[in-house]
């Protein structure tokens, strides 16, 4: 079916100024994401998942520029010993970058492994990317397969002692990156994954994920603090039988992001929890895009989106939970609720079930207001005063979702970011 | 200590009066309780002094140590030295009770000029009380009264009473959802904080608080005004009557 004419033209426009890298392992499945853009053709405010987000930024040749950020504070992340792997808008930088040899995991440059004829990243790259179109459209996601210029292929064979940090640095305010990287957890492997940073001033960046039998990953990243930033990113996660996995996602500022994941249960008895924490003041859009599919028996999902908003930030969630036939024991639950610090901000919520197995028990919840009075005089009652009392309860708000990070330390670092961010706005 | 005059007070969003003339003065070092009837306004006194919204002084004042107290926020009272004891403590999902007793006891320190406590010196000091009144560590870890009993939740109050050593303390239905055991552990950690420079206001439907916490004076408070004032033999008389026969003698 031929595209309406304004998609058509977006849609060659932006891929008649990308380069399509050619040869090596990934060449079919970069051909074929090209032939996938061109199918769906780029998303536009038409598309049904794109009503409360305006796509024209990212899918335009050129995006806006974004004035480069100094927030003055040491990068997210920068007291844990860590691998880190350095992009600067979206270019990697070997010397700002640690040795990437760990045990435990192998860690390759996706430029590198480009000229290979073999390697096992072909089975994943654009693969769960192309499983996830259905139902629902991804162009952005194929549109970064096709053409991304970078990215890390992870493999992890077993435990490693640190976690793998992707530090994303943005230096170039007309910057435009598309990076795309490759997860595979082996069985009974374990790892962490940390991401940071604005990456550019337009970020478009996929992660595919592939979690084996017994695996588990957990990943947090933190998005930057540059105000002008815009990023469309997607995490597409395949679970096998008694895997875990765990994201968490902090956005402080931000003029536009959109999150989407894309989680599937293919194995039984695995657990995945897809979380976030927003907090915007002013021109801020956030969206959360959120898919998950129980496709396998005695599943536990969790999603858990926390929205900060005021003067006049927007808000926006998007989460579906799909129980496919025969999915029996599926526990799926869906929480997303917004505190609204003034009446100029918004918050859209469109929460999704779908159920086709009759013994599950999912649950969702999507709920907007204010800060509760009575905690806050609870508070101020005992002597907290009232700008103080306020950040406690904002804090308190988005504790459900900054509690899905496993690790004390790392939720600690995020909690610090929260409360600088309440902090600067009393 | 606390002096309380000619007090009127309607509810904001309503046009509904529900203190009407309320005379009271509570001196330093002595307990006083307050009973009456369902609907006689003794929570509304309770939520007024701490400086609750949703309530409108129409006439009259109240001061604390010769300090009006009705202009001032909440937590200014607070640092003056007003603590009500909630009947029903608000549950703060998200705030650790650590993390909430040392946000206040600071606040109130640095407002009065005083240095804030260090970490080792407040974790000391609230092992300490938090022994007192039997709670246990993993209750001070928990969120602010989330999952607490309502034993567990009117003992938390009483521990944050123990820490902040206000000047005047208000107790709103404190033995309210106690079993017997759990009111004597609250009366003894009153009883503990009974002080020569501390008032107390003890609001209650019963008698049996005040076998645990005597009272110097027990005033009767009924449709927005006290109606009669006597010694602890009056809490024993509504015990005994009810409150139909004080309400007729005052009629």
């Amino acid at each position: 079916m031929a595209l309406p004419e304004l998609k058509q033209s977006t849609t060659e426009a932006r891929l008649a100024a990308l380069s399509l890298p050619e040869g090596g392992c990934l060449d079919a499945a970069r051909r074929a994401a090209v032939a996938r853009v061109q199918t769906m053709g780029l998303p536009d405010r038409r598309d049904e998942y794109w009503k409360y987000t305006r796509p024209d930024t990212l899918t335009a040749v050129q995006g806006p520029t974004a004035a480069v950020f100094d927030s003055g504070e040491a990068p997210m992340f920068d007291t844990f010993d860590r691998i880190r792997i350095v992009f600067v808008d979206g270019v990697f930088d070997a010397d700002a970058s640690d040795d990437l040899s760990l045990e435990g995991v192998s860690i390759e440059r996706l430029a590198e492994i480009q000229g290979k004829d073999i390697h096992w990243a072909k089975d994943i790259y654009g693969v769960l990317e192309a499983r996830g179109q259905t139902p629902v459209q991804r162009p952005l996601a194929a549109l970064n397969t096709a053409f991304a210029t970078d990215g890390v292929v992870i493999h992890v064979t077993g435990t490693p002692s640190k976690p793998i940090n992707l530090v994303y640095r943005h230096e170039n305010e007309s910057s435009d990156a598309i990076l795309h990287h490759v997860i595979k957890v082996d069985s009974g492997a374990e790892a962490t994954i940390l991401e940071n940073g604005p990456a550019a001033s337009r970020f478009n960046k996929a992660m595919e994920i592939d979690i084996a039998d017994n695996g588990t990953l957990h990943l947090v990243r933190a998005q930057g603090r540059d105000h002008e930033r815009r990023a469309a990113t997607h995490l597409f996660a395949r679970l096998g039988r008694e895997s875990v996995f765990k994201s968490f996602t902090l956005t402080v500022n931000g003029v536009l992001t959109r999150n989407e994941a894309v989680v599937e249960f293919l194995g039984d008895d695995a657990v995945a929890h897809v979380a976030g924490a927003c907090v915007g003041d002013g021109d801020f859009h956030h969206d959360d895009t959120v898919f998950v599919t129980h496709d396998a028996v005695n599943c536990e999902s969790r999603q858990v989106f926390k929205k900060v908003l005021r003067n006049g930030a927007t808000g926006v969630f998007q989460g579906k939970i799909l129980v496919k036939e025969g999915a029996q024991k599926t526990d799926g639950y869906q929480i997303s609720q917004s505190l609204l610090l003034d009446d100029d901000s918004q918050f859209l919520a469109k929460p999704e079930l779908e159920i086709y197995a009759d013994d599950v028990a999912c649950s969702h919840g999507s709920t907007s207001g204010a800060i509760d009075e009575d905690g806050l005089f609870y508070l101020r009652s005992r002597g907290v005063p009232e700008s103080e009392a306020t950040d406690l309860m904002t804090l308190a708000f988005l504790a459900e979702a900054v509690a899905e990070i496993e690790s004390d330390e790392i939720a600690a670092s995020i909690n610090d970011r929260l409360y600088g961010w309440l902090a600067r706005r009393r | 200590m606390l002096e309380i005059k000619n007090l009127h007070v309607k509810l904001e969003e309503e046009d509904k009066q529900i203190l009407k003339g309320v005379n009271l003065t509570v001196e330093a070092g002595k307990v006083h309780a307050i009973m009456g009837p369902n609907g006689s306004g003794k929570s509304t006194l309770s939520y007024v002094l701490s400086g609750k919204d949703g309530y409108e002084v129409t006439e009259g004042s109240a001061s604390l140590l010769g300090e009006e107290l009705l202009e001032l926020e909440p937590e200014e009272r607070a640092a003056l030295g007003v603590f009500l004891a909630f009947q029903y403590p608000v549950e703060i999902p998200g705030v650790g009770n650590m993390t909430f007793l040392r946000t206040a006891v600071n606040a109130q320190r640095k407002a009065r000029g005083e240095e804030e406590l260090s970490a080792a010196d407040f974790l000391k000091h609230v092992r300490e009380k938090a022994k007192e009144l039997k709670i246990d560590a993993e209750m001070l870890k928990r969120p602010v009264n989330v999952g607490f009993s309502g034993g567990e939740k009117k003992r938390n109050e009483i521990l944050q009473m123990a820490m902040l050593e206000p000047k005047m303390c208000i107790l709103d239905e404190t033995d309210s959802g106690l079993d017997v055991d759990a009111m004597k552990l609250v009366a003894d950690g009153v009883n503990a904080l009974r002080d020569e420079g501390r008032g107390f206001l003890v609001i209650t439907h019963y008698q049996r608080l005040l076998d645990h916490i005597k009272p110097d004076v027990v005033h009767i408070m009924a449709d927005g005004r006290i109606v009669k004032t006597g010694g602890p033999e009056l809490a024993l008389e509504v015990e005994n009557n009810g409150y139909a026969d004080i309400m007729s003698e005052v009629a």
